[in-house]
């Protein structure tokens, strides 16, 4: 007799899926699974949702969720895209931040709060305080917004000479 | 069946391995497109009453090959960017903006009652069936015309996506609601570049000019936006001008008044340029239509 997995397994499955742009981070770290439930009739229902409109893991991200469901032996799986509230770099969780500074890149610091109105331009404002991942310093310097992946900045520290990545806020 | 999840090797598959094993029907991806992902799977579809939907399809329509024609422009930078950390950001915001068409395309496909998929916007629609505006289109002449194009489309984006984040739809209200973050990013990335042309050697304040000369002559088809956007025409024009006029002051430079090209693109009536650069974004799709691997 076969006993029906469990709706806890089904979560710890889902919750250990790695980033594959990021791998030392789980799906859970990074705040992109949103929710993992099972239907009346044993379907596991597991919500993703994109960090970039254009993020290209998205489809290897609910792939890589639907056949570790599958191999630990749930039958009938969905996976369904949650486009709101969008995702925010607030929903890395602590222990993902961790483990992006123990690899070398710097965690998001607060992302900015949306409020009514025009988003607000500013020009020539100095940048945040972004620490050195490597040796703490806080005298760093961006050196490009953008980097190998859309959710990252390029930073190089002055203190230790090394370049490293900063999670932009988002 | 085992509840222990040390069991289950979190690592050792290759990504792509699972791509694979999730797709289980069987059944060959086409080769050349997105293809094997609607980017709006699992998303509740349904269009609540009261909204128009063909307002709601053209407006989705307009603002997918906006953005897909700017990818476009922006990924030619590749190989190309006065230094590789401009590649990578030009490249960056470029996929940002594909993303942004993706799901406006499949949005657009829900909606107008075709059924269409976002590949069949992107890969087989002709040159006067885009509703881009005719800016997004215009060749790259140098890096100062990048920066000017992309702060007036993106600042012009940026305020209606604020907007549309309400939007009756809940789809498109999503979307515009995600593409704000990004959006802010990419403006930046603009009025910071447009401030250290501008305010920099005399050639860099030279192209940065004639870059305003060149661009101007459209920036009213970008504001006017009829018909697609009339309900918010006028706050986001006032909003895109006073952002112009913030960048271009601290800049040193002021926006050219210039006569308006005639035709709008929003009508599907562009310049020369959208067909060539069409035929290269579709060359493989339409020269192997339905290939699969």
């Amino acid at each position: 007799m076969v006993t029906a997995p469990s709706l806890r397994t089904a979560r710890q499955v889902a919750a250990q899926v790695p980033d594959p742009e990021l791998p030392m981070l789980t799906l859970a770290d990074l705040g992109v699974l949103r929710d993992v439930r099972l239907t009346p009739d044993g379907t596991v229902v597991a919500s993703l949702t994109p960090t970039y409109s254009g993020c290209p893991a998205m489809a290897e991200m609910r792939a890589d969720v639907a056949a570790r469901l599958r191999r630990a032996g749930f039958e009938k799986v969905e996976i369904r895209t949650v486009l709101d509230p969008p995702w925010s770099t607030d929903l890395i969780t602590p222990h993902g931040r961790r483990t992006l500074r123990e690899y070398g890149i710097s965690p998001p610091g607060p992302a900015p709060r949306r409020t009514a109105g025009p988003v607000p331009l500013v020009l020539g404002a100095p940048r945040r305080a972004v620490g050195c991942p490597r040796c703490g310093s806080t005298d760093t310097e961006e050196t490009s917004r953008f980097s190998a992946t859309a959710c990252k900045s390029l930073w190089r520290c002055r203190a230790c000479r090394e370049p490293f990545e900063h999670v932009k806020e988002l | 069946m085992s509840d222990d999840i040390d069991a289950i090797d979190a690592t050792d598959d290759h990504v792509y391995l699972s791509l694979a094993e999730g797709h289980d029907d069987g059944a060959a991806r086409w080769a050349f497109g997105t293809g094997f992902e609607d980017p709006l799977h699992g998303v509740d579809t349904a269009v609540p009453d009261g909204v128009d939907t063909a307002e709601l399809a053209a407006m989705c329509l307009a603002l997918g090959d906006d953005a897909l024609v700017c990818a476009q422009r922006l990924a030619q930078w590749c190989t190309r960017a006065p230094e590789l950390e401009e590649e990578v950001a030009l490249a960056n915001i470029g996929l940002d903006l594909l993303g942004q068409a993706r799901l406006l395309y499949a949005r657009c496909g829900q909606v107008d009652g075709t059924g269409r998929g976002e590949d069949a916007y992107a890969y087989t629609r002709d040159p006067d069936d885009f509703r881009n505006t005719r800016l997004a289109e215009l060749p790259d002449t140098d890096f100062a015309f990048c920066v000017v194009r992309l702060l007036v489309l993106s600042s012009w984006r940026l305020a209606l996506f604020g907007r549309l984040a309400s939007a009756a739809d809940p789809v498109l209200a999503a979307v515009a609601a995600k593409g704000v973050a990004e959006l802010t990013y990419h403006r930046q990335y603009a009025a910071d570049w447009a401030l250290r042309l501008g305010d920099g050697t005399e050639e860099s304040h030279r192209r940065m000019r004639a870059a305003l000369a060149a661009v101007a002559p459209y920036l009213g088809e970008v504001l006017d936006a009829r018909p697609q956007f009339a309900a918010h025409a006028d706050a986001v024009r006032q909003e895109t001008l006073a952002v112009l006029d913030q960048v271009l002051l601290a800049a040193g430079l002021d926006l050219p008044a210039a006569a308006a090209v005639p035709g709008s693109g929003r009508r599907g009536e562009h310049t020369e340029h959208l067909a060539p650069l069409l035929a290269e974004l579709q060359s493989v799709a339409r020269a192997h239509p339905e290939a699969a691997w």
